[in-house]
């Protein structure tokens, strides 16, 4: 056995092998298939995973940078709103209606004499808060019923396809005005809940077609040919593998519940007063937008950056976690 | 010379670095001849064809250096409405997946006569007759009707023969077939090549193949070029190279293919496996895996040798090698 | 013929065709395996070939279980295994493992590989302490030719040949007495296969273990068998010691399917007398009445189209013995020598 005196960088070599070496253990990890065409391997051989690599991708994405920041600071605003505006959204000073900027109200005030600074600052929280609860809410129900359907197809496969079509023919703005205007909490539960309702289909066809697209992988019938439950097979072999375009959809997703939430309190079914909201900020100030555009602009605004951030974001996971797709 | 592939270099820019594809190749084909390729999955095989296609995706690929002479003329040189003129023309590719190179959403006798109305200038009615012809050609049954169906009604081998008809449709003088045969069984392997043979007699083409496969290559080919590592490490006849190999890699391929015709009790197995095209070792770049390997092995790369009875090895130690 | 370790009698899997979603009516049935029966002695390879669409993966999935047959039973050292389930299938599943073809997805990307080759002991706690796991994951790793220092990576950071001997030692946890390997090289490079089939050949030498050996490339199949079914649409049509297969073919399918492969001598071009079958393989979801195969075979005559040949040695042979008298489902059976030229029946089929 001739000694191997070169050894490339960044090799799975066979050292210390012993007799197992003319089998070839000392194989080296090349280029697969075409050039440019294989997965990347690291330069030293340390394990990378496809986190890793989307990591590393969206570090250098100036597109992700620029979303991350942006949702950073909403996030931070949301939690300590007083931060940057000391003042209540709801203190109103009637006297001071549709007046321009002055010493800390910078955006001037609306029809209501409210500080449309404050009020802005404040109608963060509202939107963060609907985004995430009902993403992570739709997320959640509807992967595990379209992987669920997925995995185990039949007649529960057929049925939730079925169902999704019912819900897909259901019109997202007439439900809400319908189904919400029967509720009378100003809590932002209501919009959560509703939206989970009518968003989960989206999500779980998603999830079905990650799952059987998974599950023809040979690794869960390796799985299956060694006796592994369906338990195991689920969160051990599917799900790490199905929930990618998951997350490239709730992501992308989340920006629009922000919108649609403005929307609904825009329409009076969302959020309600006192509640802070940007819809509802929107709707009271769209009959005085030739003396006050001001009081429109500000949360129309702060609206479309936040909805543009997370759409942005959700793009730049997706060509992250699949470069294929670009 | 038909085609003279003269220090072809293709690099390809990866996420971990740049990888030299085809590092200095250069081959030959005459009118009438067919040369076969050979080599395994990364050795540049396929990029080299590509390139002298002029095919390559650009980028990742960059071609960055060498010619392409093709009847004289150096195709790396010439525009890109000018080489599209000759694509098609008078040089044509044959793809391993068939189901993939057609378009689906056409008919077959669509996408037949579409070479004869962009290349010829003829009417839609004399493409069409010219396409059943072609189908005729390949012998595929019923090819009056067929000519109406859409490429997934087909079977494998009769799709690939319906791409053979596409690359032969104006006569080319080179064809290039990428592992023409290699997703097909071996019944419809035999038929597919035996097509491919009498054509390319027939039209007194160039043929280029392109595959992995030893026994393929023993039954078609007249001459071989192995490649290893983006380099060709032996060229010859190929009744010489089987009978006596000047290349160690050579030699432990024909040594490692299990055989219908003999048994063994272990087959030889060239130890670990090719390098990563970005980190090629110094040297020979086989060296790691050459149980002839000697110190010069490590240190120089060796030109490609002429060896007797218009043979090439880029091994320092042919001599040894051809005595077995 | 060795004690008999594993037998398949009448194995049929047929896929229903059905039209409509939730009112399902049966139109048809894709008959992937119609009726195999074969035997495998302990220790020893059995070979099933075949070309795509013959139904010999569909064999090896019903083999582990993988599928419900919808006929037919498989024998595990003279217990019916067939319709077993819950604990009992459990424990079979420990004696059966499976090989797979493609090394790239059959190996899950997010575990690393000394996870992958541990499950086998998370499935089956009762198979290894739970202290010992490591040290023995790192000895299977050891075994196939990998540095069990590498158990830390993951599958992607691995060549096709290096993923393939993690798959391996995946199959080989759990002690099995029979490895169903389905086309377990014919994903890899000429010069890694012959590693994979050695270590094959060594692995069974060392643990005593019993072989089906699946695989359309019939030099490998030749190779490492030392017995051989020869499967078209569903059925075995021939079947015998791989020598009396391979040098006394008496069926004009294995005549076909040897004769087609290209052997790596130029010398042998002119000298090979080459059966070129016309047409392709029916689809198994409408099998030709009587012999499958008389659709593309030049002997085809009247009675091939009314009687179903047995898997049976010829009767022309039966007395005479010899390499030749092997089973062979065909009514017209005779020997046809495949390398030397002899008569030129060089036909095609009635099309």
């Amino acid at each position: 056995m001739p000694e191997q005196p070169y050894e490339p960088e960044g090799a799975i070599a066979g050292t210390g092998m012993g007799g197992a070496m003319d089998l070839g253990a000392s194989e080296a990890v090349t280029l697969e298939g075409t050039p440019g065409g294989g997965p990347g391997q690291g330069p030293a051989g340390r394990p990378r995973s496809l986190w890793s690599d989307a990591w590393r991708d969206l570090r250098r994405n100036p597109v992700f940078l620029l979303s991350a920041l942006v949702i950073c600071f909403l996030v931070l605003i949301s939690l300590w709103p007083s931060l940057i505006a000391p003042g209540s959204p709801l203190s109103c000073d009637l006297a001071r209606s549709q007046d321009g900027p002055a010493p800390g109200a910078p955006f001037g005030y609306d029809g209501q004499g409210c500080n449309v600074y404050t009020r802005t600052v404040h109608g963060a929280r509202t939107s963060v808060t609907v985004g995430l609860c009902a993403t992570l809410g739709v997320a959640l129900l509807g992967s595990v019923l379209g992987g669920l359907a997925g995995y185990f197809g039949g007649v529960w496969d057929a049925l939730l396809s079925r169902l999704t079509d019912i819900f897909f023919a259901i019109p997202v703005v007439l439900g809400g005005l319908v189904l919400l205007s029967m509720v009378t909490s100003t809590t932002v539960w209501p919009v959560v809940g509703f939206m989970v309702l009518l968003g989960w289909p989206q999500i779980s066809r998603i999830a079905r077609g990650s799952v059987i697209t998974v599950k023809q992988n040979d690794y869960v019938q390796a799985a299956r040919a060694l006796g592994a439950s369906d338990t195991r097979i689920l969160l051990r072999h599917i799900a790490p593998n199905a929930v990618a375009p998951v997350i490239v959809v709730a992501t992308i997703a989340l920006g629009t519940y922000i919108a649609l939430e403005a929307t609904l309190s825009y329409l009076g079914v969302g959020l309600r007063p006192p509640s802070v909201s940007w819809g509802i900020d929107i709707s009271a100030a769209s009959p005085f937008i030739r003396n006050a555009p001001h009081a429109l602009l500000w949360p129309s605004g702060a609206l479309a950056v936040t909805v543009l951030a997370f759409i942005m974001l959700g793009d730049a996971v997706r060509d992250a976690l699949d470069p294929k797709l670009r | 010379m038909l085609l003279e592939v003269r220090d072809l270099r293709v690099e390809f820019r990866t996420r971990d670095g740049i990888a030299r594809a085809v590092d200095g190749v250069g081959y030959a084909v005459d009118a009438g001849e067919t040369l076969a390729v050979l080599g395994e999955s990364g050795s540049g095989k396929s990029v080299t064809a590509q390139a002298v296609m002029g095919i390559l995706d650009t980028p990742p690929g960059r071609i960055t250096g060498g010619r392409v002479l093709f009847q004289g003329r150096d195709l790396l040189t010439l525009k890109e409405r000018e080489r599209r003129r000759i694509r098609g023309a008078q040089m044509a590719m044959i793809f391993q997946d068939a189901l993939s190179a057609l378009n689906p959403v056409l008919t077959v006798g669509d996408q037949l006569g579409e070479m004869f109305v962009v290349h010829r200038g003829m009417s839609r009615k004399d493409a069409r007759a010219r396409a059943v012809e072609l189908m005729e050609r390949v012998r595929i049954p019923a090819a009056a009707q067929r000519v109406r169906d859409h490429p997934h009604q087909f079977s494998g081998g009769m799709r690939q023969r319906i791409m053979i008809a596409m690359a032969l449709a104006l006569r080319p003088a080179l064809v290039i077939a990428d592992e023409p045969t290699t997703a097909l069984d071996v019944t419809v392997q035999a038929q597919v090549m035996d097509l491919l043979a009498e054509l390319r007699r027939e039209y007194r083409m160039g043929l280029i193949l392109i595959t992995h496969d030893l026994g393929v290559v023993a039954d078609v080919a007249d001459r071989i070029a192995v490649m290893y590592a983006g380099r060709i490490v032996e060229s010859a006849p190929v009744r010489d190279l089987y009978r006596a190999p000047a290349h160690p890699y050579t030699r432990g391929l024909l040594d490692s293919v299990p055989r219908l015709d003999r048994k063994g009790r272990e087959l030889y197995a060239i130890k670990g496996m090719p390098p990563n095209l970005m980190r090629v070792p110094p040297g020979c770049s086989f060296h790691p895996r050459c149980p002839m390997a000697q110190d010069v092995c490590r240190t120089d790369e060796p030109p490609l040798y002429e060896v007797p009875g218009g043979r090439a090895s880029a091994c320092h130690f042919w001599r040894e090698c051809l005595r077995g | 013929m060795a004690e008999p370790i594993l037998e398949v009698t009448g194995l049929v899997k047929h896929y229903p065709l059905t039209r409509g979603v939730l009112l399902r009516g049966q139109t048809g049935a894709v008959k992937a395996v119609d009726g195999v029966d074969f035997t495998l002695g302990r220790g020893e390879t059995l070979g099933l070939v075949g070309e795509s669409g013959c139904g010999k993966s569909t064999v090896a999935r019903l083999l582990c279980h993988l599928e419900r047959p919808t006929a037919g039973t498989i024998r595990f050292k003279g217990e019916d295994i067939t319709a077993l389930s819950g604990r009992a299938l459990k424990a079979v599943r420990r004696a059966v493992q499976m090989v797979f073809q493609d090394p790239y997805t059959s190996l899950n990307p997010r575990m690393t590989v000394g996870d992958i080759v541990g499950e086998p002991y998370e499935i089956h706690p009762e198979a290894a302490p739970k202290g010992d796991r490591r040290r023995r994951v790192r000895e299977l790793l050891d075994v196939v030719g990998l540095d069990p220092e590498y158990a830390g990576r993951y599958p992607h950071q691995f060549s096709g040949g290096q993923r393939q001997r993690v798959g391996i030692a995946r199959a080989l946890a759990l002690r099995p007495e029979i490895v169903v390997a389905d086309e377990p090289v014919s994903a890899l490079d000429v010069s890694v296969q012959a590693q994979v089939v050695n270590l094959l050949a060594r692995l069974q030498a060392e643990f005593g273990l019993s072989y089906v050996f699946i695989a359309h490339d019939l030099s490998v199949v030749r190779h490492i068998s030392d017995r051989v079914g020869v499967m078209y649409l569903g059925r075995i049509v021939e079947s015998g010691p791989a020598d009396a297969i391979y040098d006394h073919p008496t069926h004009p399918y294995t005549q076909a399917l040897l004769s087609a492969v290209p052997v790596p001598d130029p010398g042998a071009r002119d000298r090979r007398e080459r059966i070129i079958l016309s047409g392709d393989v029916p689809s198994p979801a409408a099998v030709p009445s009587g012999c499958r195969f008389r659709t593309r075979c030049w002997k085809a005559r009247e009675r091939c189209a009314r009687e179903v040949p047995e898997l049976a040695v010829p009767a022309v042979f039966r007395d005479a013995g010899g390499p030749a008298a092997h089973p062979s489902a065909c009514h017209f059976a005779e020997e046809r020598p495949a390398l030397p030229s002899g008569e030129p029946g060089n036909g095609n089929g009635p099309g």
